[in-house]
């Protein structure tokens, strides 16, 4: 089963071109990393997807039908510095904006919107800081609330922009782990990652990209240092035959 | 001690009351909204940019008529706000400055065609200066009205609508994932804005109500950290100010209303700046022993 | 004939004055701070008149210093405080103002200090206003006080001239470099104070706004070198006054507000028309640009 297809997908900003020609389909229950150097695209490939900045030309399919109609099978987590720190509202009020697409307007959540909330809090191990306003959180706690709002959010398909920036090794563990129990549940995950090291313990499918997407396809065959050339430039000839390569392609 | 006891028990009076503690609350909970939107100084130029509108509505319409220079201080309040965007938008122009620009001529233009109209326009045009700094008791019983249906229109609405409000102001990027018009929720919050505004201007005045929508919600954010507690807060202190300032302007003779009730607001906010529950100097100072 | 000349001098003193000052608020993104001062300034020629129950220029020079140093002082410390610092902004200058205005009904009508006049000042009313010295006719008070901060800006702003332009693009770099920049953050908002005081009389504490910001960011539409843009919103402050000037006179009507138009009105022309950030240009380079690439 298909959960995203993008096709022909152009991004420009002031008319420079950022990202030209992406088209890539993305079964469901896999976990995908995205990856490439600053600069490449990939917090713009995401915003363009979720249609929070303008395309030039593309169209996203999701499930079989256009993006528009599917929002509701959609997470996101964006870059954590996006939201302001010192709004009035708790760990558990954020987690409950997860909920705020299925209750839908004017309504207010109930006794079980937030029994749920509490939950999702208490599966990324933040349920005593519930209360806690979310500027007196830690980096990495900040990261988790806002992990458990998209788990309260109860998608289809996540998109996660850069999730362990800041974060400890620790925690990062526990929501790769998290990330692979969705998979288990047929969840499909996009995931904006930096760290070469990890890619290939992290994910089962790789975008890499570099304005276009250079490939896209399982790790093993697409996380190749041929391919990583082609993305980063000369830039990652050290890696040699690092062990972190797979060696198919 | 009497007359204040007979000045309470006047019908009149007992208008007035609530009509400026509805439009407190009402700018109280509003501001909340606008002050973490970071716009608080955009309303400023807003309201100063309603008094050209005020203006120009008895220019064309040569009447004295509440529900007129309404219309029209909306309408240069809105003309004000998009072009500080515009500006913004497509100029190199920052944001303070944008603001200050509009701000500042069209107050200019509205002291302009204020003098216009008190020199060239025949007839009663008196009333028109007391929409710089405020006057309660000048006003009567029909203005009120507009004042306290104006304010219930936009404590009902944003107490409707506070689930929406808050997420799009919180994080608007993820709002507009999940399928919320962000743009149309801030289009209608800036409406809000300019309703609060253009129903207070008569009893507060063009020049210090953004006080009102500035104040009592940055007072209120030293007793609470929840956005729904942070709004109630600000509209009882807003309610406060409201009732308080107009009372000494009605009792006191003459004076300006919209200033005084913005002292009141201000001593609110020293006081919660000290005293706060939430963040307060001394709560604070005293978690730190 | 003197008559209107004394008011032409009295504008364009203004227009100048508050322009350069002007220029460099625009530069350091602090307009509304500038905003916030021109307001609570009120409180400062208030509490000087309450001393010295006179409305001589020295002591209201001080008292307006002292309150406009003390605004930017309140703002800084709601701000590191964590209250964000348009709101600080909002609240200090409101509350100020606030407590300037009801002071002055309590005072009333025992001088020519009014709420009216706080506002828009009364400009016609300056040649009337002289300052005698030893039986000598010197002139209008306020074309005194005007050229007396004039001049006193413009050595500040011709002596610190490094000082203000590596503060104002490059802070960090600046205190790297032991330049003072918070010692120049206070003397900048003490040489508003004194710009907002001296303009007082003649166009009022708010309509001092529009000359402070509105010609400063007319030339920043314009011009990219920091002198020039100081030079030539200085210019556009003074060409505002005589366009305003001219207008109040036909029309009849305040000429303080009139000025303030004119300041946006030549905004409004450098906006669309600006060879260099005009919209139109801006436009017509779009228009270029796509036609080669067509060609292309
Ligand atoms: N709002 C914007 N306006 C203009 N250009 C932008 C804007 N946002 C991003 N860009 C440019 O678009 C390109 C892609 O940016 P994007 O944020 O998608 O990169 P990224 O791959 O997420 O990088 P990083 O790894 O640093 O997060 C960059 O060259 C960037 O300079
Ligand atoms: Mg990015």
């Amino acid at each position: 089963m298909k959960a995203i297809e993008i096709q022909n997908l152009a991004v420009t900003y002031e008319r420079q071109p950022v990202l030209e020609n992406v088209n890539f389909t993305i079964p469901e229950g896999t976990l995908t990393g995205i990856i490439g150097p600053n600069g490449a695209g990939k917090s713009t490939l995401i915003k363009s997807i979720l249609h929070l900045i303008p395309r030039l030309s593309g169209d996203v399919v999701v499930y079989g039908k256009p993006y528009k109609k599917q929002r509701n099978l959609i997470g996101y987590v964006p870059q954590r510095s996006e939201v302001d720190w010192d709004f009035p509202t708790n760990a558990l009020d954020v987690v409950l904006m997860g909920r705020y697409g299925h209750i839908g307007w004017i309504r207010r959540p109930n006794k079980k919107e937030i029994q749920f909330a509490y939950e999702c809090l208490e599966k990324v191990g933040m349920k005593e800081f519930a209360n806690r306003q979310i500027s007196q959180l830690s980096g990495g706690q900040q990261q988790r609330v806002f992990l458990a709002r998209a788990l309260a959010q109860d998608a289809q398909i996540y998109f996660m922009d850069e999730p362990f920036a800041g974060v400890d090794a620790a925690t990062e563990k526990a929501i790769m782990k998290l990330l692979q129990e969705w998979r288990e549940q047929g969840k499909t995950v996009l995931v904006v990652h930096h760290d070469l090291q990890t890619v290939k313990d992290y994910f089962d499918h790789c975008l890499l990209l570099n304005k276009t997407p250079v490939d896209y396809g399982p790790t093993e065959s697409v996380f190749t240092l041929d391919n990583l050339e082609r993305t980063y430039g000369g830039a990652i000839s050290f890696l040699g035959n690092s062990p972190i390569l797979t060696q198919g392609g | 001690m009497n007359e204040l006891l007979s000045l309470l028990t006047s019908p009149n009076t007992q208008w007035v009351l609530a009509g400026s503690s509805l439009l407190g609350f009402a700018s109280g909970l509003i501001g909340s909204f606008v002050l973490l939107k970071k716009q608080s100084l955009i309303g400023d130029a807003m309201a100063h940019a309603t008094l050209p509108g005020v203006c120009l509505a008895f220019l064309i319409f040569g009447v004295k008529s509440i529900p007129l220079f309404l219309i029209g201080a909306a309408t240069t309040g809105l003309i004000a706000t998009y072009c500080i965007q515009a500006i913004v938008k497509h100029s190199r122009i920052k944001t303070d400055a944008s603001i200050g620009v509009v701000l500042s001529v069209f107050f200019g233009l509205g002291i302009m065609l204020l003098t216009y109209i008190t020199k060239h326009a025949k007839g009663n045009q008196s009333g028109l200066e007391d929409f710089i700094f405020g006057q309660a008791a000048a006003m009567v019983k029909s203005d009120i009205q507009v004042i306290a249906v104006g304010s219930l229109l936009i404590i009902i609405l944003s107490s409707l609508f506070f689930k929406e409000f808050k997420i799009s102001i919180f994080d608007p990027n993820y709002a507009r994932g999940i399928g919320l018009p962000v743009s149309v929720f801030n289009l209608v919050l800036m409406a809000l804005v300019v309703g609060v505004v253009v129903v207070g201007i008569q009893m507060v005045g063009v020049v210090l109500i953004a006080a009102l929508l500035i104040t009592p919600p940055l007072a209120a954010r030293y007793w609470t950290d929840q956005l729904g507690r942070m709004g109630v807060i600000a509209g009882i202190f807003g309610a406060i100010s409201g009732v308080t300032g107009t009372l000494i302007s009605t009792a006191g003779e003459g004076l300006p209303t919209g200033p005084l009730i913005v002292l009141c607001a201000s001593l609110i906010f020293v006081l919660s700046l000290l005293f706060g529950a939430s963040k307060g100097i001394i709560v604070k100072a005293v978690r730190q022993t | 004939m003197t008559y209107s000349l004394w008011i032409i001098i009295t504008g364009v003193l203004v227009g100048v004055t508050c322009g350069m000052t002007g220029a460099l608020l625009v530069l350091r993104k602090m307009s509304m701070l500038a905003d916030a001062i021109s307001h609570t300034v009120l409180l400062g020629i208030v509490g000087a008149f309450l001393v010295t129950h006179s409305l001589n220029g020295v002591p209201m020079l001080v008292g307006a210093a002292t309150v406009g140093i003390l605004t930017a002082l309140m703002v800084q410390l709601l701000d590191s405080s964590g209250v964000q610092s348009d709101a600080a902004i909002g609240v200090v200058f409101t509350s100020l103002f606030a407590l300037g205005v009801v002071l002055i009904s309590f005072i009333g009508d025992s001088v020519h200090l009014d709420v009216e006049h706080a506002l828009m000042g009364e400009i016609a009313f300056v040649p009337w206003d002289t300052w005698t010295w030893n039986g000598i006719n010197l002139g209008p008070t306020a074309v005194w006080l005007l050229g007396f901060v004039f001049i006193l800006n413009l050595t500040i702003i011709l002596l610190f001239y490094k000082e203000f332009k590596i503060s104002t693009f490059d802070p960090q770099l600046a205190i790297s470099i032991g330049v003072p920049v918070v010692a120049i953050h206070y003397v900048l908002m003490s040489m508003v104070s004194f710009s907002t005081v001296a303009s007082f009389d003649s166009v009022g504490a708010i309509l001092v706004v529009a000359m402070l910001i509105v010609p400063g960011a007319t030339s920043y539409l314009l011009t990219d070198s920091f002198g020039g843009m100081i030079a030539l919103s200085a210019l556009i402050g003074a060409l505002s006054s005589l366009l305003g000037y001219t207008f109040a006179l036909f029309v009849d009507v305040s000429i303080s507000g009139a000025m303030a138009t004119a300041t946006g009105l030549l905004f409004t022309l450098a906006f669309f028309l600006s060879p260099k950030h005009g919209m139109l240009a801006k436009w017509y380079r779009r228009k270029q640009m796509q036609k080669q690439q067509l060609n292309a």
